[in-house]
């Protein structure tokens, strides 16, 4: 790590980042400007989350970084190489191991504790966006708490679909007052946010936005009396480790339309294949070679 | 005069540890966290308090103190580059050692409320002395926090700051080597002790 200061960023940098955070933290929901900085990497690739994440991060942490669920995929990789080797810190891929988790549209499936942080990398913090593209409206509408328009998108998706079609990225109202993007993580994962254990951080880089949630508070994703929220998932156990409640993949398997559906947390995963559960695709080897990076 | 006297020995993990404890305060209100052990502040600045001046404070925020905290200010200017502010309603940071208004303190306008102040107010212990209740995000059931040096009245008039939410002022509290947080988003009422 010579010629880089610990975790990257310049002690200046990492105070604004701090005083954002810790604003953020004091308005959950509210999306705080920040200046955010050029990384080493696209935007788009977690800058946002990587400079939420060096603010945060000191010598005694224990960083997991996730990308899709998956420990092992070239964002993960390269964010998990790129704090080893700017900070020093200690890497895992055990969920129950790490103190810092930055992930890319997924929350774990093992329950996260209070000594846990999750940072999110965000790639559009505005959940009003698509209803509204102007910022300074969009601003005004978080500033008087008026998403109606939110609730007519989903009403339209009711009369025409029958259901909320939105499976990513499904609004939530914190703490009720925000109207809040939990990032693309799956709806699959948004009851996981509610009245989470862990302190939960998001960095949006391109967009300049960072905000949270903190341990214990209510995040309800928007739904109505007669069409009550409910998460899917794809109506199959994983292949590999029989789990029927985790969140799948799908993987095609060959050019005759074979297809297998695994566990998207590789370590939830590959916990379960330790401990004995095995799937019906399991003799095939496909992913276990996974955990090697 | 005091800026002979030094910050933190390691700026680097000294500044990130503190941030640590305060995001965590900060996150689940009225939680003790230690800070600033084996700083040598100026007086009258207790260590945390200092470290969490050292930690959040730089060039880019102005700072105003109190009049009892200002034979610290030559060190503060020194080691953080503050600009200080006359007026604490123009402050991003507030240092003080007894509660101001909070309703004379910046607290943000409705599309902008991270534009409130922060206010760093010295007390003269966490732990014991008034029982305060808390209850709000961070806190899965309602808290207690034990402050001594807080003023007859201060419930109601956190009541009004917290009413503006989510404008309003959030509190750093700091003793000895103790801090706690109160962000503006947390309900307060006195317990009969």
């Amino acid at each position: 790590m010579k010629g880089y200061n610990f975790a990257y960023l310049d002690e200046q940098t990492k105070r604004m980042i701090r005083r954002a955070l810790l604003k953020a933290v004091a308005i959950p929901g509210h999306q705080v400007p920040f200046g955010s900085r050029e990384m080493p990497l696209p935007y788009g690739w977690g800058t946002g989350g990587i400079q939420v994440t060096a603010a945060v991060l000191g010598e005694a942490d224990v960083l997991k970084v996730i990308d899709q669920g998956a420990d092992d995929t070239t964002n993960a990789v390269s964010i998990r190489r790129f704090f080893g080797r700017t900070a020093g810190v200690a890497t895992t891929t055990h969920t129950t191991e790490a103190t810092v988790i930055q992930t890319r549209h997924r929350i774990p499936e093992v329950a996260l504790r209070e000594d846990q942080i999750i940072v999110y990398q965000v790639p559009q913090p505005e959940p009003l966006s698509k209803l509204e593209p102007s910022r300074a409206e969009t601003r005004r509408m978080h500033g008087l708490a008026e998403y109606g328009a939110m609730h007519v998108k989903l009403y339209e998706d009711i009369t025409r679909f029958g259901h909320v079609a939105i499976s990513y990225d499904y609004p939530v109202m914190v703490n009720g007052r925000y109207l809040m993007a939990p990032s693309p993580i799956p709806a699959f994962d948004n009851p996981k946010m509610h009245m989470m254990p862990a302190l939960q951080l998001f960095g949006a880089g391109r967009e300049q936005r960072i905000y949270a949630v903190p341990p214990w508070t209510a995040v309800r994703s928007l739904d109505f009396e007669d069409h009550p929220f409910r998460t899917t998932r794809a109506p199959h156990a994983c292949g590999l480790c029989g789990a029927a409640d985790s969140y799948l993949d799908e993987v095609v398997t060959d050019d005759r339309g074979g297809r297998l559906f695994v566990c998207s947390d590789t370590d939830f995963c590959e916990g379960r294949r330790a401990a004995g559960h095995l799937g019906s695709e399991a003799g095939a080897e496909t992913g276990t070679d996974m955990a090697a990076e | 005069m005091s800026i002979d006297l030094p910050g933190f020995a390691d700026p680097v993990s000294g500044a990130q540890t503190c941030f640590r404890a305060v995001l965590d305060a900060m996150a689940r209100p009225g939680s003790l966290h230690a800070a600033g052990q084996g700083l040598t502040p100026p007086a009258p600045l207790d260590p945390a308090t200092a470290a969490v001046l050292l930690t959040l404070v730089d060039a880019d925020t102005t700072l105003a103190t109190d009049a009892a905290c200002a034979p610290a200010r030559d060190w503060l200017v020194f080691h953080c580059g503050a600009p200080l502010a006359a007026d604490p309603a123009a402050a991003a940071f507030v240092l003080a050692t007894a509660l101001p208004d909070l309703a004379t303190l910046r607290a943000g306008t409705d599309e902008g409320p991270e534009e409130a102040a922060t206010l760093v107010l010295q007390v003269a212990a966490l732990g014991r002395g008034a029982a305060l209740r808390l209850a709000g995000p961070g806190l899965r059931t309602p808290a207690t926090l034990r402050v001594e040096g807080l003023p007859e009245g201060f419930a109601s008039a956190w009541a009004r700051n917290h009413a503006l939410f989510p404008r309003g002022v959030d509190i750093i509290l700091c003793a000895g080597d103790q801090l706690a947080a109160l962000p503006r988003s947390v309900a307060i009422t006195e317990e009969a002790s």
